[in-house]
């Protein structure tokens, strides 16, 4: 099976412990994996600051660079969203490339969906130890319909106790650019949801999308909290975890 | 109404400060999103009384020509004058003349945000007509000298307290503490006005093309006093509002107050076909009905037209992690949240309400409430695209996107830069691997946040480097 890696330009820039423990975790479990060697960004940024003609470069990058694999694998359910839910509309002026999008989103999976109902993996192999708290990032969620995929993959997990947050659905308030254009309330938003997680006491708060990890271990930190780990999935999932995979 | 849309930015700032505001908001929250929930697991197919809904809205939009002309027949044969407005200053002037032929001195009002689209309350007291809003809520920011900060909870930004304070000031009676009493003093105070008025304002939820009536959906009795007892009667709506059958309009309350206030059915739902027939015991002796454009028709031939399927709920705006942290009035016009951040900048033009379909996460949570599946977060894309085209972005954030995708749509060159920022990054968030300050693009990150520092080589190096030693 070849699977191709899009690690996301977020992961590959600020935390590439992310491609490599999902690396890690597809080779595990037999993937030939491919990682096309000039993939950058999906392109949501151009897309939802209405840039459509520069996304549509970026969608047909993509679209050109996975179009010898089996599968795409994303540890980002943002950029899988864009890939899989926004594509096609996108490429809607040309029917060549709008076909190709329809071709690659059927063959794009989110890391925890593609664990789960692609490869059925059933056990894992980490060091990671302790409880957790899950947050479900928006696109992941309410694109990708990712909810149940990571809860079943941590509790296949001997050494995790998972302790759900108040409102694990409400968003951390990062936005992309968002985030910095609207400093203030975006502060806010996720001033609110690092309280949920502190309540609830756990060692870690794992998600799926870096830009919310940033914004929520930002949050923490600034905070004084230095105590709760921000953790991607895929982190948990093999033990590679941040600055250690240096 | 008069639009500061364009102030969004400084005036959520504040907002976010304002403690009093903070607590009203969170409580609110609190109730609406929560009966929301509530009702809705209550019904095992909420999500095809969805999709039959909007199917229902987009149909009737479609052939709103034909509907409207067949509810202004029917509305006719029942009696009522029906009056077009293409205009806010259209619709202010007819209700005026309205007045003035019936030689009315006093008006009692139930709420309509047409009315606050067209400043309606300010316009008819310039004509020496005093107006009196009934809606508890309204008749609070009436006292107040505010505008509504939500749709249908016009003073959910005021917290009891508030309303005492208000209270004792503007009635000159000793101050109560209690909502019921307050409740009551407002109802005291009110029922004479009801008993003298010589016309009633109403707005209308739907006008059902069938039976050629309007009709209010409301919590109070207020609304059909207003429509009953005074002698004339006006009630203002907006084009889009229109729906084919009454059964149509009863698949629509299987969704409003669920969406709106999480009950399963209003206090009151009052259809009304015309004035008092021969014989009928009550009900105004003339009945006009006000339809507004003023955007809608331009909206219709739009992109952004699935916003008219809206049946003005608000379950976008208290479900909106924006609106619940800053409140309606940021928002600067009469609607706020996610549906506000469309209709604000399609009715009133891009230009002047730049911030509003950009200051949102893209979270979603709006699109998958709605009751009508407005896809509220791809009609603010569409709006940023408009702002791109007609060259409203700041320089700041032209500048950098284009800077971005020059760089990565050139994978070499990318793949240095990276390298470089990496490394840099790493540099400056030193021991704590978090950098407290950054100038110029992340200022605003970081006044309240820090960036956790990247980890020094970007995967691409990491991975190549793995793969040439093999």
């Amino acid at each position: 099976m070849r699977v191709g890696l899009f690690v996301t330009c977020l992961a590959d820039v600020m935390r590439p412990s992310i491609g490599l423990a999902t690396l890690e975790l597809l080779k595990r479990e037999g993937c030939e994996v491919i990682f096309p060697e000039g993939q950058t960004c999906c392109g949501q940024p151009a897309y939802n600051s209405g840039d459509r003609h520069t996304a549509q470069e970026f969608a047909r990058k993509v679209i050109s660079e996975f179009a010898d694999v089996d599968y795409v694998v994303i540890p980002s359910g943002s950029c899988g969203g864009m890939v899989k839910t926004h594509y096609e509309e996108l490429l809607n002026d040309s029917p060549e490339y709008r076909a190709r999008a329809q071709w690659l989103a059927a063959r794009t999976y989110e890391l925890t969906d593609f664990l789960v109902n692609v490869l059925n993996v059933d056990s894992f192999d980490t060091t990671f130890q302790g409880s957790i708290t899950y947050h479900d990032s928006c696109a992941g969620l309410r694109e990708l319909g990712i909810k149940k995929q990571p809860r079943k993959l941590l509790d296949r997990l001997n050494h995790v106790e998972v302790k759900e947050m108040s409102g694990p659905e409400q968003c951390c308030g990062f936005g992309g650019a968002f985030s910095v254009k609207y400093g203030d309330i975006s502060s806010r938003i996720v001033d609110l949801k690092c309280d949920d997680i502190e309540a609830t006491e756990a060692d870690a708060v794992v998600l799926g999308d870096l830009g919310c990890m940033m914004n929520i271990e930002g949050k923490l930190r600034r905070r004084g909290n230095h105590k709760t780990k921000v953790l991607h999935i895929a982190e948990v999932l093999t033990g590679l975890v941040g600055n250690e995979t240096e | 109404m008069e639009i500061t849309s364009q102030q969004f930015k400084a005036v959520s700032s504040s907002k976010l400060k304002d403690a009093k505001l903070q607590k009203a908001l969170k409580q609110a929250k609190g109730g609406f999103v929560v009966s929301r929930a509530k009702v809705v697991k209550e019904l095992d197919n909420f999500e095809e009384i969805r999709q039959a809904a909007s199917d229902v809205r987009d149909h009737c939009l479609a052939h709103l020509d034909s509907y409207l002309e067949e509810w202004e027949r029917r509305a006719q044969e029942a009696g009522t004058v029906v009056h077009w407005a293409e205009s806010y200053e259209e619709l202010n002037s007819i209700v005026v003349q309205i007045a003035q032929d019936n030689q009315v001195k006093k008006i009692i009002k139930s709420k309509s945000m047409v009315g606050e689209e067209t400043g309606l309350n300010q316009y008819v007291e310039g004509h020496g007509i005093e107006v009196k809003e009934t809606d508890l809520g309204e008749y609070i920011i009436q006292q107040a000298g505010e505008h509504p900060s939500h749709i249908i909870a016009p003073a959910t930004h005021k917290s009891k307290d508030d309303v005492s304070e208000l209270f004792a000031e503007k009635h000159k009676r000793p101050r109560l503490d209690d909502a019921e009493k307050l409740t009551h003093e407002a109802r005291e105070i009110l029922r004479p006005h009801f008993l003298d008025a010589d016309m009633g304002i109403t707005g209308a939820n739907f006008m059902i093309a069938e039976t050629g009536s309007t009709v209010i959906v409301t919590n109070e009795g207020n609304g059909r006093m207003t429509t009953t007892m005074p002698r004339v009667h006006v009630a203002i709506s907006s084009i889009e509002k229109c729906l084919p059958t009454l059964d149509d309009f009863a698949l629509m309350m299987r969704l409003l107050p669920r969406s709106a206030t999480g009950q399963v059915i209003s206090n009151y739902v009052s259809m009304t076909t015309g004035p008092k027939r021969a014989g009928d015991k009550d009900g105004p002796e003339k009945f006009h009905v006000i339809i507004l454009d003023v955007g809608r028709t331009r909206v219709l031939g739009s992109e952004l037209r699935d916003a008219l399927r809206c049946i003005r709920c608000g379950a976008c705006m208290n479900h909106c992690p924006v609106y619940q942290n800053v409140g309606g009035h940021a928002y600067g016009w009469v609607y706020p949240g996610p549906i506000g951040s469309v209709l604000t900048p399609a009715y009133n033009g891009i230009e002047n309400a730049i911030d509003l379909p950009n200051a949102a996460t893209m979270c979603n949570q709006c699109g998958v409430v709605c009751p009508v599946k407005i896809p509220l977060p791809d009609l603010m894309r569409k709006l940023r695209e408009k702002q791109f085209e007609k060259k409203l972005k700041s320089n700041m954030e032209h500048w950098s996107l284009r800077l971005w995708a020059y760089l990565a749509l050139r994978p070499k060159i990318y793949s240095i830069v990276t390298r470089v920022m990496a490394r840099i990054g790493r540099i400056l968030g030193g021991d704590s691997r978090r950098i407290r300050r950054m100038i110029i693009v992340g200022q605003d990150w970081t006044k309240n946040r820090d960036m956790p520092a990247p980890s020094g080589r970007t995967f691409r190096d990491i991975y190549l480097n793995k793969m040439n030693k093999r």
